[in-house]
């Protein structure tokens, strides 16, 4: 599935919802159902800054594609950056970067998407193109 | 009672939107309080008919602003009881004047091995100007510290306080717990051994009356918008023995006497520190901010805030999971906690969508929250605009926040 394809599964599966209690419901249930990371790579360097909550995201290079595990502290925070994997994991530094991040709107997620301490969800959209701008850079370098 | 705080309620605009479709509840008051019909219309009315530059305009307009602006002054002045309104200072904020009084201050006092003492309740705001004076002054901190209910330990104060002792700087009420520390008895145990007191009060100023002859303290420090008036403007209280023996702190127009390419004389108290075109508009906001308390009066607004307070311990306390952070004997109508496994951000996400505002996270003191082990709390802070079914729908907010994580 595209990045594309993703967003707009993510979008119908929100449009669904009637009232905020199930959004966060649902997100609360990503959250809790966002694969372990393993505990060695929840460390310091991994931490993103500007979250009211810590979040761990770590990356993986592996074949050409890009692959992301994170954790949170707070459950809510784990169910976006769940969105946040499902939609950037297993793709190209290419895709990642070309990617437009417009869907959070649409979702209703923009709230989240204040520039100071919220959740600090544009730092981890930030820190997963960075991730892809490093690898991108690398590539070249070989 | 109710008809009281309706017309109370009804001088506020602000509190009669809805949030996420909900009547609003405004719990976020220790951050900063909303402004009464009164304030907002001084200074729409100062731009309206009233606006000139200050200080030395011949023309009509001009000194009448001077007049109005220096009237606020006074009306401060009486307002703390200062024995004279040169001891006024307007700044931008508590911040402001804490970091005027560390560098002034520590410009003409504080030198190598000389120690400041703060208080483990501190706000950012009165941990790092201070920390920058040690780190320029080769100084060092010295740091009260705290038990686990949110009281300083004065026993511990006392043995801090020694002839290396320059200042102490402690706030009058906790911005994160609420606590309301001891602080003319900590002011005449420093003054006991000649050491000057900075008293943060940024909290203090909106729960009940301050004199600041009577606490004997030498600076204390305050923000209008703390107090229902408007952001960007505050002062600084200074002894005048002191404010006249510290350099200026910022330079520019109004606070000298006379310029020349070689050499600069300084003008008198207060404008010595009064760099710049002062923020006029927004300093007779805060004076009319000052006349809507006396308005409402002391004892109404003790008794509510007391009330409201007791409510909110007594119903928080009784949620299976809910830990109230800061239990002093005294406390300002602010109350922090936490929910048992769940993360503060979580709980505050949540409660947010039930139209109540709280503030959750370390709330600027994150050596507080190191002491306390916890890396922050879910607070809500009364005015005396808020009543107890605003608290109730905080209780029930705290109820589905339970249900949907655990």
């Amino acid at each position: 599935m595209t990045i594309k394809e993703t967003i707009q599964e993510i979008i119908s599966e929100f449009s669904s919802f009637d009232d905020w209690m199930e959004k966060y419901n649902y997100l609360i249930e990503m959250g809790k159902s966002l694969p372990v990371i393993n505990e060695k790579y929840k460390i310091d360097s991994n931490l993103i800054t500007g979250c009211q909550s810590r979040v761990w995201l770590h990356s993986e290079y592996k074949d050409g594609l890009i692959f992301f595990t994170a954790d949170s502290d707070a459950v809510i925070t784990k169910g976006i950056v769940n969105l946040l994997i499902r939609v950037f994991s297993g793709h190209t530094a290419d895709e990642i970067l070309s990617a437009e991040t417009e869907f959070l709107d649409a979702i209703g997620l923009k709230d989240h998407l204040s520039p100071t301490r919220s959740n600090g969800l544009l730092s981890m959209i930030k820190q997963i193109k960075l991730f892809a701008l490093a690898y991108k850079a690398q590539q070249k370098a070989v | 009672m109710n008809s009281l705080i309706d017309n109370i309620r009804s001088d506020f605009p602000i509190l009669l939107q809805s949030v996420h479709g909900k009547p609003l509840a405004y719990f976020d008051n220790a951050a900063t309080t909303q402004k009464p019909n009164s304030v907002i219309e001084a200074i729409s009315q100062f731009y309206t008919v009233a606006n000139s530059n200050v200080h030395r305009g011949v023309h009509l307009m001009s000194q009448q602003a001077t007049q109005a602006y220096e009237a606020v002054r006074q009306k401060i002045a009486g307002f703390l009881n200062a024995a004279s309104s040169a001891e006024i200072i307007f700044t931008r904020g508590t911040t402001e004047s804490i970091n005027l009084v560390a560098f002034s201050f520590g410009e003409a006092f504080i030198k190598e091995g000389d120690e400041i003492i703060i208080s483990t309740l501190e706000h950012h705001s009165n941990i790092v100007p201070w920390q920058q004076v040690c780190l320029r002054k080769k100084a060092s901190l010295r740091v009260i510290p705290m038990f686990d209910n949110g009281e300083l330990d004065l026993d511990a104060y006392r043995q801090l306080l020694n002839p290396r002792t320059r200042i102490v700087a402690v706030n009058h009420i906790s911005n994160s717990l609420g606590t309301i520390n001891p602080i003319k008895e900590m002011i005449s145990l420093a003054h006991e051994k000649g050491i000057p007191v900075l008293i943060d009060g940024a909290q203090g100023l909106s729960h009940g009356p301050v004199d600041v002859q009577e606490l004997g303290c030498d600076f204390y420090t305050f923000s209008a918008h703390k107090m229902y008036g408007p952001m960007g403007i505050g002062g600084l209280y200074g002894r005048k023995e002191l404010l006249e023996q510290i350099p200026p702190y910022q330079c520019g127009g109004e606070m000298i006497e006379k310029v020349t390419f070689e050499k600069t004389t300084f003008n008198e108290l207060p404008y010595k520190f009064e760099a710049g075109t002062p923020n006029v508009a927004d300093a007779i906001g805060m004076g009319a901010a000052i006349d809507y308390l006396g308005k409402i009066g002391w004892d109404f607004i003790r008794k509510q805030e007391a009330d409201l307070l007791d409510y909110a311990t007594d119903k928080l306390s009784a949620i299976k999971g809910v830990r109230i952070i800061g239990t002093a004997a005294h406390k300002a109508s602010i109350i922090s906690f936490i929910i048992n496994n769940i993360h503060f951000f979580d709980a505050g996400t949540i409660i947010d969508q039930c139209g109540v505002a709280v503030r959750t996270g370390n709330h600027c003191t994150q050596p507080l929250m190191d002491r306390l082990g916890i890396l922050g709390t879910i607070r809500a802070s009364f005015s005396f605009y808020n009543t107890r079914e605003e608290i109730d729908r905080l209780v029930e907010a705290v109820g589905k926040v339970k249900e949907l994580f655990n």
